[in-house]
């Protein structure tokens, strides 16, 4: 019985929730590392020191640059037929991949896990997180992806150095291209990773009132993250989006400004240790949850705030 | 071209769900049921290639008990030309979705199938994928845009670090997420028009496809519950609870 981990990076670096990936596969058996990259040294670098893995399988290809799921999803289903778990991150690439790979393979793909009972039984969340459904795997290779915030990040360490193996070749596909990306850039913290997270909603009215909440995160050496309704509204873009259908955060402390706290919001925060609400509407059921809430005006409170911490 | 429009009938976004006391399941008696939002971002934009003169026929699928017919005709009602019911009694999960569409999209062959990203019930996201993988077609998940340039179609990805763009051949799968567009209300005369549109019934025997579940659901269960805060009166008293308190800056 072996583990597969598909490493997700962004050819540079890794990409960390690989890491709370890892941790999760040492629960299951025989765990080895797969890169795919047009480069795949660099990422090897972060991962030779990680303790409890066996091998670390490479393949570098150009094609590999984009991870198109066409190409890693067909790569996978040739060269680790033996494995009786393959597990991915939840992220925009483990969601775009383990599916397809899942349908090649003709295996239900078990995706968003948060705990692992035992080696068939795995529990994950349902309805925007209202509620947490245990599936019995009646699989014979389990695809899984794993939801970060539900697991520590594996050891590093000097022992049990895993090997580097370079394995197959890839036919590359002719069904889809690369063409360009549009990424955001910022010097805050990672959204998914970052200790705080400052979050604002519709609330804020526009894309400069969001200054104000930029340098509160500043201020914090926080991550900044948004509503759907901020998102949609054009304030901010949408790598930024918390939620059932953005992305799932548990920092240390969240900060929901202008937010109301729609169940969609709170599938993707709620999980965070401290949760502090700042909203006008003394009802807002964002308060529901908040471990600290003001009810104030966001544009009198935040500047407030911001000048108070040191 | 044809396009393909699978719909699912799933629990109202506004409706906030409830475990049973039994734990076998969420409550599902006299709740409020709709379209899966997601599938109906992806009619909108099947309507919108029709108005260009980019497609031709429009045709919503979905499986499952009689009652679905219901969101084939919100389908039909939004716009689309023709609808197909598979009558299904059983629990399906995304592999066995994905089988019969497959199945679907053999049989009447569209050039593209525009599909949500995820259902908001079981949170999946898994069958275009999937239904990728089984046609050996091209899959652009996460589509917040799309253009059709002959053969083509150049599609923006919402990914975890912005938007990707990539181009894929036709036939295809595409998956929608928020920002593609904001889907329409249907008209009352359209309405009515839906009424006598064609829906076209099969049942899944007769498709001959395994659709035994390979997820056996042992417990549904309360998600843990955060204990009640309080409200703090003032930005000093913030800032004193998250120092000393919570410890957390
Ligand atoms: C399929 C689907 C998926 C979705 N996925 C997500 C998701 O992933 N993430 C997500 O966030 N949402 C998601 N939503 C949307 C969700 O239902 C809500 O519409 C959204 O979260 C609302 O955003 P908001 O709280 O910013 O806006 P609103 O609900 O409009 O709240 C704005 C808040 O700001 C407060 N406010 C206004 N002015 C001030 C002021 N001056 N000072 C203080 N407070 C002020 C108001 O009192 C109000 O509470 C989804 C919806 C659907 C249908």
């Amino acid at each position: 019985m072996k583990t597969l981990v598909v490493v997700d990076h962004n050819n540079n670096k890794l990409e960390k929730s690989t890491l709370n990936t890892i941790k999760a596969a040492i629960q299951l058996e025989n765990v080895d590392l797969l890169v795919l990259s047009d480069s795949c040294k660099d990422i090897c670098n972060e991962l030779i020191n990680i303790k409890n893995i066996n091998n670390i399988f490479i393949n570098e290809n150009d094609a590999f640059k984009n991870q198109l799921a066409e190409d890693s999803a067909n790569f996978i289903a040739e060269n680790f037929k033996d494995y009786a778990n393959i597990l991915f991150s939840n992220t925009s690439n483990g969601k775009n991949i383990a599916p397809r790979l899942a349908g090649l393979i003709d295996t239900m793909i078990i995706p968003d896990v948060i705990e692992i009972v035992d080696k068939q039984t795995f529990k994950r969340p349902i309805y925007a997180g209202n509620a947490i459904a245990t599936c019995k795997s009646k699989n014979k290779i389990n695809i899984i992806t794993i939801r970060a915030t539900a697991f520590e990040e594996a050891e590093i360490g000097n022992d049990n150095v895993g090997k580097i193996k370079e394995i197959g070749n890839l036919n590359v596909n002719n069904l889809s291209k690369y063409l360009d990306s549009e990424l955001t850039k910022s010097e805050r913290p990672e959204l998914t990773s970052a200790d705080i997270v400052v979050s604002g909603g519709r609330g804020l009215g526009s894309a400069e009132n969001f200054q104000i909440l930029e340098k509160l995160a500043d201020k914090l050496g926080a991550a900044m993250g948004a509503s759907r309704a901020a998102v949609d509204a054009g304030y901010v873009p949408n790598d930024w989006q918390v939620g059932q259908t953005g992305k799932i955060v548990a920092p240390n402390l969240y900060i929901a400004v202008g937010i109301s706290g729609a169940i969609q919001h709170l599938a993707g925060m709620k999980d965070s240790k401290v949760i502090i609400g700042i909203n006008k509407d003394e009802e807002a059921p964002i308060f529901s949850i908040s471990d600290y809430g003001l009810a104030e005006d966001l544009f009198k409170a935040v500047p407030e705030m911001e000048s108070k911490i040191n | 071209m044809k396009i393909l429009v699978p719909v699912k009938r799933v629990v109202d976004y506004n409706v906030k769900v409830r475990v049973k006391k039994d734990e076998t399941d969420v409550e599902l008696d006299n709740v409020k049921m709709s379209m899966n939002p997601f599938d109906e971002i992806a009619v909108e934009e099947a309507l919108r290639l029709k108005e260009k003169g980019i497609a031709s026929e429009i045709i919503a699928v979905s499986i499952g008990l009689p009652e679905v017919q219901e969101t084939i005709r919100n389908a039909l009602a939004m716009g689309a030309d023709s609808g197909i019911f598979v009558n299904c009694t059983s629990k399906l999960e995304p592999l066995s979705v994905a089988k019969i569409l497959t199945s679907i999209c053999n049989k009447i062959k569209p050039d593209l199938v525009i599909m949500g990203k995820q259902a908001i019930d079981d949170d999946m996201n898994a069958t275009g994928q999937m239904l990728s993988a089984m046609l050996n077609w091209g899959q652009a998940t996460f589509a917040s845009k799309l253009e059709i340039q002959d053969k083509k179609i150049k599609v923006g990805r919402e990914i975890d670090g912005g938007i990707e763009n990539i181009e894929v051949n036709l036939p295809a799968i595409v998956t929608t997420d928020l920002r593609l567009n904001e889907p329409r209300y249907a008209s009352l005369p359209n309405i009515m028009k839906a009424k006598r549109k064609p829906i076209d019934e099969m049942k899944v025997e007769d498709l001959n496809i395994d659709i035994e579940p390979r997820l056996e659901i042992l417990k549904v269960e309360e998600p843990k519950s955060r204990e009640a805060g309080i409200m703090v009166k003032s930005v000093d008293e913030m800032i004193e609870k998250l120092k000393n308190e919570a410890k957390v800056i």
